[in-house]
């Protein structure tokens, strides 16, 4: 297994793009990716996309075949794969990438993560989303994706004594960093009364415990780390990524209160990379929901188990803190078009580990670490990144 | 017009079936060929069986914003309820105010309509819990 | 070969609107309405139940109360309605399935107004007693509609209760059923209609009263009895006054039609009246005591039967389900939007994806 570095990145702003449609949003990703890469079409071995439905939100399967035509990348006849995983359909498009070009298989491929939510009405697109979960035995009961993760909330208060407020404080934290970022589907800062104040979901979870609909499109060029400085002064080398997976419904775990898959990806990652999380600075962790983000940083090693509450609401994870999570918004506040999220987060990382952060800068940024759950943690893919 | 997918389920959904492993005794809702315990030991000895529908509620919430064929039960409960097996169950909490609802508290299953395939289609029918009648 | 009642259930949905609260709605004297049908309030069925929901949980209620019984015995059941889910696709197959009914069975769905669950009970006799079936399950569910701002609307309410049919271990031995049966247009729906139709006062003396007394009279000829004969008489009961008028004009007294009459607390349940009224009767009945049955169902039919109640019901844990007052006492009241909102009254857009 060879090294394997980051030589480009390219994302769109993630919004409600009315005038942007699924085609044009892989392609604008792509096009900014192989830009930055200062790359040639006919440099690109294959094309890895993340997409969760595509077949629901806008009535196309085979996206990966479409991007692939419409970035112009067909004409070489590239392989082309779509990865779906729900929610992390970005991250495991990430890590497929970047094990055919670590295997030898391929020397440069381009990953690429997008979504395209606001096609159809919010009922609608949320019933998508729910298709995560066990579609049988949880969503056709009335449980729905936010309800699921409600009652992730409810058992962590019971268990640990977490508190509404400091759950709260997630999204407080995330508008934050969000007000940051010019790419970021919400710029405002909001405070912790509006988050406790907001319209219910499921309770206890409210509007803005949750991240929004958008659409987005992100990507990553991949390189073998032994050519990628003939590309880019500033390479990223991918230290290690690792994924795990859990039982599709909630009620099937031994315990709702932590994913197994992150605590796995993580721990295997950590391994690989020789690294524990004492040694990273900046993390990107899968916060759809504030309480997520909270189990996140605990299974991830951050902070002892039932702790994250607390941590949260001491500044712990905020810009300047014992470690930068979701310097970007997070899914909160920068969006959550499904499939680019995986790949958004890498996109942050590699810009912060690269110094061009601008105003959320994580200063010494020198490894970075991006985490993107599917489901209600069905699925987790851990990625550790280093400035090469 | 999904008849099929549900009507295949309608004995786990109309009477709680279930499997218990013959190897290790645990019990899974819906039943399973293979116990993710025992693996390749308990083939051929799963037991079919069907809950009591006893339990007690592990987690819950309360629903506000809703699916569209569930608008008209807004705000509703759904709970995560451990039954008396130790099989853990999802389903919507009936018949008690959202503010009585406790982790701990006993419940038990009831028959009603969980949706329908449109005004015209098949109804499907499953189970929800309910307090337990002291 | 001695026939009867081996168990009983019912069920009636928590949910109560009061006549006060319909008539304040439509500008009708709600009061007077209550006093008039002596109703003081009616059940109403959640968005999640139907007659499908309630016949199952009184047939799991009557199952519950005989242990020893396997469900895989059962031959025949029959789910009697006007108010079944389904135009075409019976109730019954889907009651079977959810109490553990076998393959081994006959299903079918009855309809004869108020009166389909006593008819499905007299099926079963006959199954059981020709020794085709060892046990008939016969059911009277309805969550009946009345039209918005109708009198039907005071009282139509939504209830059942499930019986099971057999020949031994029985609670109450079904001495004689006899039925009286003409053409009588007292009280309609056409296909395809969402409200039922009423001839006013045309379904009170040629259709009701005739009918009833008829069939009374002659369960009481036929088995050379008096009403003092009976500790109980459970007539329909579309409200809480016909009963005792036509009990008065048979020779019953108010004593002996009080424990069977619910109407005035829940409502006209329907095909579920005379079937939750004997239930609440089984709740508390002595052996040896007597019950006179006259079900009623517009169209029209009456089917009377006499009752024996047996030492079996002293052996039966009748608490093992709840009993009809439990039903009538654990209630919650709602208002008229709650209830046209619950009783799918108001008009909802189709979806749009």
């Amino acid at each position: 297994m060879r090294e394997v570095a980051v030589i480009g990145i390219g994302d769109t702003k993630f919004g409600e793009l009315w005038d942007l449609s699924f085609r044009d949003l892989g392609m604008q990703a792509g096009l900014l990716a192989v830009n930055d890469a200062k790359l040639a079409a006919e440099d690109i071995d294959a094309l890895y996309v993340g997409n969760m439905s595509a077949g629901r939100f806008i009535e196309q399967e085979h996206v990966a075949a479409l991007i692939a035509d419409y970035s112009g990348l067909a004409r070489d006849n590239i392989p082309a794969t779509r990865i779906e995983a729900a929610g992390a359909s970005g991250g495991l498009a990430f890590r497929e990438g970047y094990l055919a070009v670590a295997s030898g298989m391929h020397d440069i491929v381009v990953v690429g993560g997008a979504e395209k939510m606001t096609d159809v009405g919010d009922v609608f697109a949320n019933e998508i989303q729910s298709s995560a979960a066990d579609t049988q035995w949880e969503v056709v009961f009335g449980a729905t994706f936010p309800a699921l993760h409600a009652m992730i909330a409810r058992r962590h208060m019971h268990e640990f004594g977490t508190t509404r407020e400091q759950i709260a404080q997630v999204a407080v934290k995330n508008h934050k960093h969000g007000a940051l970022n010019p790419k970021a589907q919400f710029q405002r800062e909001i405070e912790l009364s509006t988050v406790l104040k907001s319209p219910q979901v499921a309770e206890p979870l409210g509007v803005f415990d949750c991240a929004p609909l958008s659409d987005g499109a992100a990507a990553v060029v991949l390189c073998s780390m032994d050519k990628a400085r003939s590309y880019t002064t500033k390479p990223v080398r991918i230290v290690a990524s690792s994924q795990a997976s859990d039982t599709l419904a909630l009620h099937a775990r031994s315990s709702i209160t932590s994913f197994k898959s992150t605590q796995v990806a993580a721990r295997e990652a950590f391994r690989l990379a020789r690294k524990t999380p004492a040694d990273v600075q900046l993390a990107e962790v899968h916060d759809n929901f504030t309480i997520s983000e909270i189990l996140a940083i605990e299974d991830l090693g951050f902070f002892p188990k039932g702790q994250g509450g607390k941590a949260t609401m001491d500044g712990e994870t905020m810009l300047g803190g014992k470690v930068a999570v979701n310097t970007s918004g997070g899914l909160k506040a920068r969006g959550d078009p499904i499939g680019a999220t995986g790949v958004a987060q890498i996109v942050e990382i590699v810009q912060q580990l690269r110094g061009e952060a601008g105003r959320r800068q994580v200063p010494d940024a020198l490894l970075g670490l991006a985490h993107n759950v599917g489901g209600t943690g069905a699925t987790a893919v851990v990625s550790l990144l280093e400035v090469a | 017009m999904a008849t099929a997918r549900f009507w295949r389920e309608n004995p786990s959904r109309y009477n709680l079936k279930a499997v218990r492993c013959g190897n290790c005794g645990k019990v899974f809702f819906p039943p399973r060929a293979v116990c993710s315990v025992c693996h390749r030991k308990s083939i051929g000895k799963m037991q079919c069986m069907n809950l009591k529908g006893e339990g007690e509620v592990y987690s819950y919430t309360v629903v506000h914003e809703a699916p569209s064929q569930f608008e008209v039960l807004k705000p509703y409960v759904v709970a995560m309820v451990k039954m008396d097996e130790g099989v853990m169950l999802t389903s919507q909490l009936i018949d008690s105010d959202p503010k009585d609802v406790k982790i701990g508290m006993r419940v038990k299953t009831t028959l009603r309509r969980i949706g329908e395939d449109g005004p015209g289609g098949v109804i499907y029918y499953g189970y929800k819990f309910a307090p337990m009648k002291v | 070969m001695e026939v009867g009642i081996v168990s009983y259930g019912a069920y009636v949905p928590r949910y109560r609107i009061t006549p006060q609260e319909i008539g304040r709605v439509w500008g009708s004297d709600g009061e007077a309405m209550s006093k008039s049908l002596m109703i003081y309030s009616k059940s109403v069925p959640a968005p999640d139940e139907d007659v499908i929901t309630i016949a199952t949980e009184a047939a799991k209620n009557m199952m519950r109360r005989v242990p020893g019984v396997d469900p895989k015995d059962i031959g025949a059941l029959y789910v009697g309605s006007e108010s079944h889910p389904y135009a075409v696709k019976p109730s019954g197959t889907i009651v079977a399935e959810a109490i553990g009914c076998s393959t081994d069975m006959t299903v079918a769905d009855f309809e004869f107004a108020c009166k389909a669950g006593t008819a499905a009970m007299q099926t079963c006799m006959g199954l059981v007693g020709s020794g085709m079936v060892k046990y008939g399950v016969a059911i009277g569910a309805d969550t009946s509609q009345g039209a918005p701002g109708d009198p039907l609307e005071y009282s139509a309410s939504a209830g059942g209760a499930s019986f099971l049919i057999g020949a031994k271990d029985m609670i109450a031995v079904i001495n004689h059923t006899s039925s009286f049966t003409t053409d009588t247009p007292d009280f309609w729906r056409r296909e395809g209609q969402d409200y039922p139709s009423h001839g006013g006062r045309f379904t009170g003396e040629p259709a009701y009263f005739k009918h009833v007394t008829s069939a009374a009279k002659l369960v009481l000829k036929r088995t050379g009895s008096q009403p003092a004969d009976y500790q109980y008489a459970v007539f329909h009961q579309p409200n809480g006054k016909f009963p005792q008028r036509v009990a008065k004009m048979l020779g019953f007294t108010d004593k002996q039609v009080e424990v069977g009459l619910l109407t005035p607390r829940i409502g006209n349940t329907y095909s579920g009246a005379v079937p939750l009224g004997l239930s609440a009767v089984l709740d508390v009945a002595q052996p040896g005591e007597r019950i006179f049955v006259v079900a009623y169902g517009s169209g029209a039919g009456a089917d009377g039967f006499d009752i024996t109640v047996t030492d079996g019901i002293a052996r039966m844990d009748r608490s093992a389900a709840p009993l009809v007052s439990h039903y009538i006492e654990d209630k919650r009241v709602i208002d008229y939007a709650t209830y046209a909102k619950f009783r799918g009254k108001i008009r909802v857009k189709e979806e749009v994806a």
